[in-house]
């Protein structure tokens, strides 16, 4: 007997075994997934207390929003939150990498250290960052008192709460970065940076003519992910700040959530979830291309 | 030289890192009074437990915490169970629509989870289960980082494997069940550890779709409990809470750190 008809059985039925298989996650997904995020851009049209039925408004939430004053104060304060976030979270987490890259006892010790903050839940850090920026009895304070520093009301003052949270932040995700950018380190071809070394390119020189370009898609990729990390800050500024004082730490996810379940204006909330949604789609758009096109200049090459 | 000064740049760092850590466990481990005296000690004398036997007779914080283990193991399994079948469908079967599902799968990995906050809200109050468990754990059971992690694991499986069970007359099903995921276990460790830490960490959707006391997890109910004492507050006490909600996580890491940076790897640079 000839083991074809054995096999065309399971292939036909394969057609309905994919389908099986794959219909649990497709079905959660397209329930509690899928549908909200299309059902977001509807309501975002619309002017909506959750309790009566939706109002078709146009694009009047989009108007509304741009016309309101806190508007620009939001915007500012977001970009503001993810520039100062993006230039310390880069500097250091390269920092650190650049000093993990050497044939060195304890790697594995240093890594773990710098997890710890990663895997803890946000809240809880928030908590402990709160005792920390305490005016009255907290560590930083303390700190800087050995030095004469007059004691700083961190988080309640307009000046200081961002920067503040900024500082948290990095703190908070530094781990992932530095073994990404570890990674990256790593996989630069070892003879370029030796024979550079041979020609007497040394430390700092060497760094900025060679290590560092030759790193460029990995500060890309890791820029870029700390970027959308850093637009969708909200846990840290509900238990800290509460998006102050007078508004100062009212980033966009937060006002977002402020329009959804304190004013229960569902529409601008949506709107809002949208612009948000447009920016880091962007973001993720420039990732993906930028790596296709590294990855077939590496090929060529 | 060289050498030196990067030693010391990793030590200032893991202390920096530490330090946070170190200072919670302390407090925690101090009377109200120690902690309020100026200015501040940073060792606790006499340390003493009773912000910890305070903190957990209260009995809310073993709710939540009771809370957050059920629906980070309800959800770990659940995951691990739909991400495998899905995976292993999109990777070995051919069905109608299997690649243009695929892609719309990996799409719902790049909308931010605030995106779909405000109509799941609405679609959970509709269904009725708001302040219930189902509102915590169904919505994710079943996530696109799972399906596609399976999905690279059972691509690398050998053909040959299936054409022999197919000859030997075994069904999809009991190879799926038999043959393939008992090989995916990398997969299954590295999901496992990631939406364990997803689930106990997360607090956005949590707190919208919670509001009794009983069916907080840990971050709603640490978060409420710290609003609490907005007037004056004991921090020792609080400390002590938020060492309780974390050091689950911190063991978990501990003993699946492999494979969290291996997960970590996958998702930044090939997702």
């Amino acid at each position: 007997m000839s083991p074809v008809p054995a096999l065309r059985h399971p292939l036909r039925s394969e057609r309905i075994w994919g389908l099986l298989l794959a219909s649990p996650a497709l079905l959660i997904i397209g329930i509690f997934s899928m549908l909200p995020t299309l059902a977001s851009f509807l309501i975002g049209f619309t002017d909506w207390d959750l309790l009566g039925a939706p109002r078709w408004v146009g694009l009047d939430n989009y108007s509304s929003l741009l016309a309101d004053p806190v508007f620009p104060k939001v915007v500012a304060n977001t970009l503001l939150f993810v520039v100062l976030y993006l230039v310390l979270d880069l500097v250091v987490a390269l920092a650190l990498a650049l000093a993990l890259n050497q044939k060195l006892r304890g790697l594995g010790f240093f890594r773990t250290a710098y997890f710890l903050p990663v895997v803890t839940s946000m809240v809880a850090v928030s908590i402990v960052w709160e005792w920390i920026f305490d005016p009255r009895g907290g560590a930083l304070n303390e700190v800087l008192r050995w030095f004469g520093a007059e004691p700083i009301h961190w988080l309640s003052d307009p000046g200081t709460a961002l920067p503040a949270l900024v500082v948290m932040s990095v703190w908070k995700s530094l781990g992932t970065n530095v073994v990404l950018f570890l990674a990256g380190l790593q996989a630069l071809p070892g003879e370029v940076l030796e024979s550079a070394e041979v020609d007497g390119a040394t430390g700092w020189k060497r760094f900025w003519h060679i290590t560092l370009p030759l790193l460029g898609p990995t500060v890309l990729l890791v820029g870029i992910l700390a970027c959308i990390r850093a637009f969708q800050t909200f846990d840290s500024v509900y238990i800290m700040t509460h998006g102050g004082p007078r508004r100062s730490t009212t980033v966009i996810v937060y006002w977002l959530f402020q329009n959804a379940f304190t004013y229960f204006k569902l529409g601008k909330a949506s709107a809002l979830a949208y612009m948000l949604f447009g920016v880091l789609a962007g973001l993720t758009w420039v990732q993906w291309t930028l790596r296709k096109r590294w990855v077939h200049q590496e090929q060529d090459a | 030289m060289n050498r030196i000064v990067g030693l010391v740049v990793l030590w200032v760092g893991a202390f920096l890192c530490a330090a946070p850590f170190l200072l919670l466990i302390a407090t925690s481990l101090m009377s109200y009074e120690q902690a309020m005296t100026y200015p501040p000690a940073f060792w606790p004398s006499p340390a003493t437990l009773d912000n910890f036997s305070k903190a957990l007779g209260e009995g809310a914080l073993w709710r939540w915490f009771a809370n957050s283990v059920m629906v980070a193991v309800v959800t770990v399994v659940g995951q691990i169970l739909t991400g495998a079948m899905a995976g292993y469908a999109f990777a070995r079967m051919s069905f109608r629509g299997r690649d243009l599902l695929f892609f719309i799968v990996l799409m719902t990995m790049m909308v931010p989870v605030q995106v779909n906050l405000v109509p799941l809200f609405a679609l959970v109050a509709r269904l009725g289960w708001v302040d219930t468990y189902q509102a915590l754990i169904v919505p994710d059971l079943a996530g696109a980082f799972g399906i596609f992690l399976f999905r690279q694991w059972f691509l690398g499986l050998p053909k040959e494997l299936e054409d022999a069970a197919r000859l030997d007359g075994c069904s999809p099903w009991r190879f799926f069940w038999t043959v393939a995921l008992p090989t995916a276990r990398p997969a299954v460790a590295t999901l496992a550890i990631f939406q364990f830490l997803a689930s106990w960490n997360t607090f956005m959707w949590p707190l919208v779709a919670t509001h009794a006391d009983h069916l907080r997890t840990l971050p709603v109910g640490l978060a409420a409990f710290r609003a609490s004492m907005r007037e004056t507050t004991d921090w020792p006490l609080l400390m002590a809470a938020t060492t309780v909600a974390i050091v689950p996580a911190i063991v978990v890491f501990l003993f699946l750190q492999k494979q969290f940076m291996k997960g970590l790897m996958d998702g930044a640079v090939k997702g």
